[in-house]
């Protein structure tokens, strides 16, 4: 659940990073008839997908306090969605 | 009755992977929030779990093929360059919208949202469908895990919600149209 998170948040924040800076978003075009888009969600998922395989090597036969990881994993999830809504990113 | 290959992509895309997520996003948070809830055994067979977790894989492939084919098929379409001293802008779908004060938001608001919102859908039920095939019935006994669970299920449906109505949206004022024509019925006017 944090991993999804992570990633979610991941492609939110490198979604913001190109809209801000012209290198940035240049660096992205992992696949031109995509555009930036390609490199974000390429680069978020990679993303995910290390952090699940982190926390699972970490926490896979722990038990861990789900409720603080429940807050967390929702909060980022928000605010993902919030830094992907253009009048927001506008006003940063 | 006719379609474009572009035109019956996007019919794909939207109608096909993308409204049929939707209404199954609905069905999984009713049916994991019983099957996980009910205090009852009756009814909770091994088929049962078997059948929602199927479901839930299901669901995972459909959320992966419309957020695919939206950016690597669809996607391009809508973006593509303008070649100098085009005036029809009816294949330019981005272009066609920007051209305007009155659809101009419906590019710079609705698609700049629905490209990066979209992909919380995927990588949400992802996670819900892995944590059920792990936990299946069990999830009943780690309410934390469950409310998690339950609240990723709703945020995959909300940004695949959003994704959905500005897609409809931004079909409507800005259709991905061209390539080859494909004759659906070919019946003369009476």
């Amino acid at each position: 659940m944090l991993a999804a998170a992570i990633g979610s948040f991941v492609l939110a924040i490198i979604a913001f990073a190109g809209d801000k800076s012209v290198s940035i978003k240049n660096s992205l075009n992992f696949y031109k008839p995509t555009g930036p888009l390609s490199g974000v969600t390429t680069v978020a998922i990679v993303v995910w997908f290390l952090a699940w395989g982190f926390l699972e090597w970490r926490w896979g036969k722990r038990a861990v306090a789900m409720s603080r990881i429940n807050r967390v994993s929702l909060a980022l999830l928000a605010l993902s969605i919030l830094l992907t809504f253009p009048p927001i990113v506008d006003l940063l | 009755m006719e379609i474009t290959v572009r035109g019956l992509w996007t019919l794909m895309h939207g109608m096909g992977f993308g409204a049929l997520y939707l209404l199954a996003c609905s069905g999984a948070l009713i049916e994991l929030y019983r099957f996980t809830t009910s205090s009852a055994p009756v009814g909770e067979t091994a088929r049962e779990e078997r059948f929602l977790k199927l479901y839930l894989v299901a669901m995972v492939m459909l959320a992966w093929t419309a957020v695919l084919t939206g950016a690597y098929v669809i996607y391009p379409w809508y973006r593509a360059a303008l070649p100098p001293g085009t005036k029809d802008l009816a294949l330019f779908p981005q272009r066609l919208l920007l051209s305007s004060p009155s659809t101009t938001a419906w590019h710079s608001l609705g698609m700049e949202w629905k490209e990066h919102i979209a992909w919380f859908a995927p990588i949400s039920i992802t996670m819900v469908a892995f944590v059920f095939l792990k936990y299946g019935r069990d999830l009943k006994n780690h309410k934390q895990l469950r409310a998690g669970v339950l609240a990723f299920v709703l945020a995959s449906f909300v940004s695949a919600g959003v994704a959905g109505f500005f897609g409809a949206m931004l079909d409507k004022y800005a259709p991905v149209q061209g390539g080859q024509t494909i004759q659906l019925i070919n019946r003369e006017a009476k």
